[in-house]
């Protein structure tokens, strides 16, 4: 009992940001008669969601630099027209055209990075201008125009499934058979962690914890999968963000790359002083969130099927308030790339509710408001008990 | 005014235990001890910086007992606190400073005349002769002193305490303040004056009081008591055994050498502040570093450590016969040199970060295969590293901020240790930390050298220098002014050295 206690209040923030995202979602579940978890609309979610994720893993690695970056949505908006005249109206092949849009927004990154890392204006600075210069040149690309439709092959990634392998029916089979295999590779990847911990006489959770731990989240992912198997099965984009969770997760936690970013925002001087390049640190992370906010600008211009002087208005704000809701502190230093997937999880199942039970838009925001305001107080109060 | 039995606890550390401190009305009393004996501690309560109910034990002002919530509390009776940093505003005026807080108004809005003309008197009254709108960063260290007492005046002060106000003056600066408190006190002002300058003590102080430890050791009337005593009761024991014995495995062969080494002042690149420096240690040798402050000892390890300050930074580095040249630090790192700074909470750890993230962080290749960290391989070494330089915690999942400070010290000696460093400049290791921590900290230091690898000491209390060097290198005014052999070394001579050259 004692060992359960210690474990909730040294994983307090971990395990509110979850807490937070399950009540959320029952809440919602309740409000909603029960759609809210339709296959349909989990599918949904997951969507119209896609692209927050994505910039708020960006976002979560720019604030644990101590930084901040306002330009993300423009950015989107401008990889989303460039893509557009790319594809709409030259007909460049689709995988050239989303290698030249990722690595132009690597290249916009650069330049944020450059005037940060390396000239010293504050972040907030550079990224307004930045959101403000990319957001004119959208308008200048589309010269005010929407540019529509896209070619398939395009569309495809933000709107379509897995091709169904086995004959299931109603049912997608192999969603199911991806779950069960995902459940195995996570059984095996945490006995050999445990056996590790074992050997170096390491403190472990208690045996019983442990499975109760395992067992829950095997049960999640299959629950998850078996819902998705019921309507299309798994779509492309959630591919994408397990590739770029999992691998993003990696990076932070065991590279020395990502433990340099920490120290980075932890203490500027210091890591400075213990060998660590600061300012390239700042430069890449940087860099990486103009790739990223190129990727959630390609894969909302294919949702929607058009690209849209307007896209991507306000996504900085969502980006910003999903890694803070997920535990980031905007000192630098803390955060994680999960609490950062969790976070806008929690404003897209807000969003996703409210809109289910006809909820203008103008209570929406400010409700969303109240909830950032609300996570953040919490964190601060819990921090200074 | 009396402090009784004033106990103050931090986590992990008691700061006071049971103090007491008795001062007469219109007396110069000195408050004196080592670095964390618990004198700042002892006036931060006194002046309501720790609120009432933060601290066990009676604060008793004029026959009152006071339960000061804040400063405001204490200053409103006429309790004024002058810290050890100054807390002026540097882009802000004289007057402006003067008055922060506590704003000269006429119906809400700022009566900037009246401002000014109370301003005058008050810098006349401190008899600094300047303009009362100049900006703070462009009057020197001394007269930001005077400014900070003025504004002490300026809050109708009974009780004025002075936090080491000469650690950073020079000697015509400093004698201008203690002549300027003797004046105040033939007004009727107290004074209470904690200073580790025991010269200065004796020309202005009535009565003294020793703090160890967090405890009172004794107070004494100035005509009863000599130096010697008073060291005796600050150090409580000899000094002798205050620095652990080592072996000393000294050869001939230099490691490390500084050659005519200069290097200007970043913001001002006619500034020269180190001149044609030349220093050398040898393989398991301590070699000490003397100079008030401002003489460019940590500019000197900073210039060396990858460039870490300055800027047309000339001259040569020979590392083990061979030129080197650091052009970053992570290059001083891998050619073997590590660099403790002296302000271990600003430069030295990342507090809200675990004990091993930061044993870890100077070298994290030592646990890595290519860039992937191999967190077993990582933890195991940090648990070592942990036992052997004795940093007390029960996990090394602890945050650093957590830790006392002779603990933290212990884990950014440890950062480096974990680099296999063959030359360790140490700056100020021990600033700060009880003397149980100190003694441990020179174990490690010692069993380090006795293992063949070699330490430039940077240290402010010469005591210090001459208890764990092999020879001492004086710097005054960015210039090498004496090499001393341990066997010559002694205070007096060190301060000759240290003060040679400045007007």
């Amino acid at each position: 009992m004692n060992g359960m206690k210690q474990l909730i209040s040294n994983n307090l923030s971990r395990f509110g940001m979850i807490i937070a995202l399950f009540s959320i979602t029952v809440l919602f579940q309740i409000l909603t008669d029960g759609v809210l978890l339709t296959p349909l609309n989990v599918t949904n979610i997951i969507m119209q969601n896609s692209y927050i994720i994505i910039l708020a893993i960006g976002m979560m690695l720019i604030i644990i630099t101590g930084e901040i970056d306002l330009s993300v949505g423009s950015v989107a908006a401008f990889i989303g027209a460039i893509a557009g005249i790319m594809l709409v109206t030259f007909d460049i092949p689709v995988v050239l055209a989303i290698i030249l849009c990722l690595l132009l927004g690597a290249i916009i990154g650069a330049w944020q990075g450059f005037w940060v890392a390396y000239i010293n204006i504050p972040a907030f600075i550079v990224t307004l201008a930045g959101m403000l210069i990319f957001r004119g040149l959208t308008l200048v690309v589309l010269q005010g125009q929407t540019l529509a439709p896209f070619p398939n092959g395009f569309r495809s990634i933000s709107s379509s499934f897995l091709p169904q392998i086995f004959n299931g029916g109603e049912l997608q089979l192999f969603t199911i058979v991806i779950g069960i295999v995902l459940s195995f590779l996570y059984l095996f990847n945490e006995l050999r962690l445990r056996r590790i911990d074992l050997k170096n006489n390491f403190n472990t959770t208690s045996l019983p914890l442990f499975i109760a731990k395992i067992a829950t989240l095997i049960i999640v992912i299959n629950v998850f999968t078996y819902t998705l198997a019921l309507y299309e099965g798994i779509p492309y984009v959630l591919i994408i963000l397990f590739v770029l969770i999992v691998g993003y997760t990696f990076i932070m936690n065991k590279t020395i790359l990502g433990r340099h970013i920490y120290a980075v925002g932890g203490n500027e001087n210091a890591a400075k002083l213990s060998g660590v390049k600061t300012k390239k640190m700042k430069f890449l992370v940087f860099v990486n969130m103009g790739a990223m906010a190129a990727l959630a600008g390609l894969i909302f211009a294919g949702r929607l099927n058009a690209a849209t002087p307007q896209a991507g208005n306000l996504f900085e704000l969502d980006a910003i308030a999903a890694a803070v809701i997920g535990g980031a502190s905007m000192t630098g230093g803390i955060g994680t790339v999960l609490g950062a997937v969790i976070g806008a999880l929690v404003m897209g199942v807000l969003n996703n509710g409210m809109s289910l039970m006809g909820i203008g838009i103008d209570w929406q925001q400010a409700i969303k408001g109240l909830v950032l305001l609300g996570a953040v107080a919490f964190d601060v109060l819990n921090r200074n008990k | 005014m009396e402090m009784k039995q004033i106990t103050k606890e931090f986590p992990g550390v008691k700061a006071l235990d049971n103090v007491n401190l008795k001062v007469q009305e219109g007396e110069i009393h000195a408050l004196i001890g080592e670095n964390g004996a618990g004198k700042s501690t002892l006036m931060k309560v006194l002046s309501g910086v720790y609120p009432h109910g933060t601290y066990s034990g009676n604060v008793i002002f004029k026959d009152d007992t006071c339960e000061f919530k804040n400063t405001n509390d204490s200053e409103n009776l006429g309790i004024v606190i002058v810290h050890q940093e100054l807390a002026l505003i540097p882009h802000l005026s004289i007057a402006e400073n003067i008055f922060l807080g506590n704003e000269q108004t006429n119906r809400g809005i700022i009566d900037w005349k009246k401002t000014i003309i109370e301003t005058r008197q008050l810098l006349k009254k401190v008899r600094l002769n300047i303009d009362p709108e100049e900006q703070i960063k462009n009057i020197g260290i001394g007269k930001q002193q005077l400014v900070e007492i003025a504004k002490a005046l300026s809050k109708k002060v009974k009780l004025l305490i002075l936090d080491e106000p000469t650690a950073a003056l020079n000697e015509e600066d400093s004698e201008n303040l203690l002549q300027l408190l003797l004046e105040f006190k033939k007004q009727g002002m107290t004074s209470i004056l904690i200073s580790h300058k025991l010269k200065e003590l004796f020309k202005v102080a009535d009565s003294i009081t020793v703090l160890r430890d967090g405890q009172t050791i004794k107070s004494y009337s100035i005509s009863e008591i000599t130096e010697n005593k008073i060291i005796k009761d600050m150090v409580g024991r000899d000094l002798s055994n205050l620095y652990p014995e080592r072996e000393h495995n000294i050869t001939d062969e230099v490691v490390f050498e500084i050659k005519n080494w200069s290097v200007y002042d970043p913001r001002d690149s006619e500034k020269k502040i180190l001149h044609d420096v030349n220093v050398n240690v040898k393989r398991g040798e301590i070699v000490g570093l003397a100079g008030l402050m401002g003489a460019g000892r940590t500019e000197l390890a900073m210039s060396v450590f990858g460039k870490s300050y300055g800027k047309r930074i000339t001259g040569q580095l020979i590392k083990e016969g061979q030129e080197v040249s650091f052009k970053s630090v992570d290059q001083a790192i891998k050619n073997g040199v590590a660099y403790v700074s002296e302000d271990r909470k600003e430069y030295g750890l990342i507090l809200n970060d675990s004990i091993k993230n930061n044993l870890s962080l100077a070298n994290l290749k030592k646990v890595a295969n290519k860039n992937v960290i191999d967190k077993n391989r990582e933890a195991a070494e940090s648990e070592l590293l942990k036992s052997r330089i004795k940093i007390k915690s029960p996990t090394i999942q602890q945050k650093v901020g957590k830790l006392s400070g002779g603990n933290q010290q212990k884990v950014v000696l440890g950062k480096w240790i974990f680099t296999d460093p063959d030359v360790l400049i140490l700056d100020e290791p021990t600033r700060g930390i009880d003397v149980g921590a100190k003694f441990e900290l020179y174990k490690v230091i010692n069993e380090l050298v006795e293992k063949g690898k070699s330490v430039i000491l940077i240290s402010s209390e010469l005591p210090e220098l001459i208890g764990m060097c092999d020879r001492i290198y004086t710097i005054s005014e960015g210039k090498v002014t004496g090499n001393i052999d341990k066997i010559d070394a002694n205070q007096e001579t060190l301060m000759t050295y240290m003060t040679q050259g400045r007007e």
